[in-house]
């Protein structure tokens, strides 16, 4: 088999691996009645996966980020949440003001 | 309430239009870029942003072929950082399969499901009537899709175009974006669980990099759950 074929494989498998999550979920959706505890609970472990994704994301990054430090890494997320949460819950502001402190420690810092 | 098609698309469309969009052409450039750099084609990088529609698991794709770990394993990989399509579907369903005639079209449609779709769902859903519901989700994660295809492709030839830190910034975008959108949240418990799944994401990582997610999410969606059990739902 090429490297080429084996690639697409990878692809192919890892988009099938994936689907299988959701289609999990939309079988198991047919019969949840969006009023039970049961649904209250897994909202609840959507949230704390999508916190605990996030927080690992920053601070034990895979790929490119692994070459930013630390603190920079931190720094940009503190500044976007305070700019945030200052200024009334913006999302722009917030989310502008971190990138650009990010980038700016990344370029002089 | 909205409650006819166009308002429900007018709502969709102003709602997608401008930040979701434009997060996703930005970061989907950064992950077109890395793919580009791990040796995938562009008609790979497409593939992956379409068919995985999920940042994290399509960085650990490229990264891990680019670091040559065998096909298995990043297949295996992939999938469990993808795990939480799984609770993140059955949280979103029910409150739109009502709006559908046949179920069928749920399993369709849940490929379009992101972090995004489901936050905007989450939040707009109480005003929209619910036979609207999947409109609304389909124009909303359309657009989503197709800029994050765009932007994939912008990031595939534009590599090399870019500063390093621009181009470390775009991949940085992604958590900071996710941070500040659920940081909006405003129900009881899900700011517990999101508090609680801080500090147990990167600790149960540390243990377990294959199912820490997994953990993560059942432990500490259980104890924010737990706690609120008697105070309200866990939803907006």
């Amino acid at each position: 088999m090429s490297e080429h074929t084996l690639l697409w494989l990878v692809v192919l498998g890892s988009i099938g691996a994936t689907y299988a999550w959701r289609m999990l979920g939309a079988m198991l959706s047919r019969d949840v009645n969006p009023e039970s505890a049961f649904f209250q609970w897994i909202t609840c472990v959507s949230y704390a996966m999508l916190a605990g994704l996030i927080a690992r994301m920053v601070l034990i990054p895979v790929g490119p980020l692994t070459e930013v430090p630390l603190w920079i890494r931190l720094t940009g997320m503190v500044v976007g949440l305070g700019v945030f949460f200052l200024l009334g819950r913006r999302v722009l502001a917030g989310v502008s003001a971190g990138l650009l402190v990010f980038i700016a420690l990344v370029a002089y810092g | 309430m909205i409650d006819t098609p166009g308002k429900t698309y007018r709502q969709a469309a102003r709602d997608a239009l401008g930040f979701p969009a434009l997060m996703l052409l930005a970061s989907m450039t950064g992950f077109g870029s890395l793919a580009r750099e791990s040796g995938l084609t562009l008609g790979m990088a497409l593939s992956t942003t379409a068919g995985i529609w999920g940042l994290p698991g399509q960085v650990a794709l490229a990264e891990m072929h680019a670091a040559g770990v065998s096909a298995l394993f990043v297949i295996l990989a992939v999938s469990l950082a993808n795990a939480r399509f799984f609770p993140m579907a059955v949280s979103f369903i029910p409150l739109m399969r009502g709006g559908v005639r046949r179920y069928g079209w749920m399993f369709a449609l849940v490929q379009l499901l992101s972090i995004n779709s489901w936050a905007a769902g989450i939040r707009r859903f109480p005003e929209i009537a619910v036979q609207m519901r999947p409109r609304y989700y389909v124009a909303f994660a359309g657009i989503c899709m197709l800029s994050g295809l765009v932007g994939t492709a912008i990031g595939f030839y534009g590599v090399g175009a870019m500063s390093r830190p621009a181009a470390l910034g775009l991949i940085f975008l992604n958590p900071l974006f996710f941070a500040v959108l659920l940081a909006g949240t405003r129900a009881g418990p899900a700011i517990t669980a999101l508090l609680v799944g801080i500090p147990l994401g990167p600790i149960f990582h540390w243990l377990s990099p294959e199912w820490g997610l997994l953990a993560t999410g059942l432990i500490g969606g259980s104890l924010a759950f737990w706690i609120h059990r008697l105070r309200g739902p866990c939803h907006e």
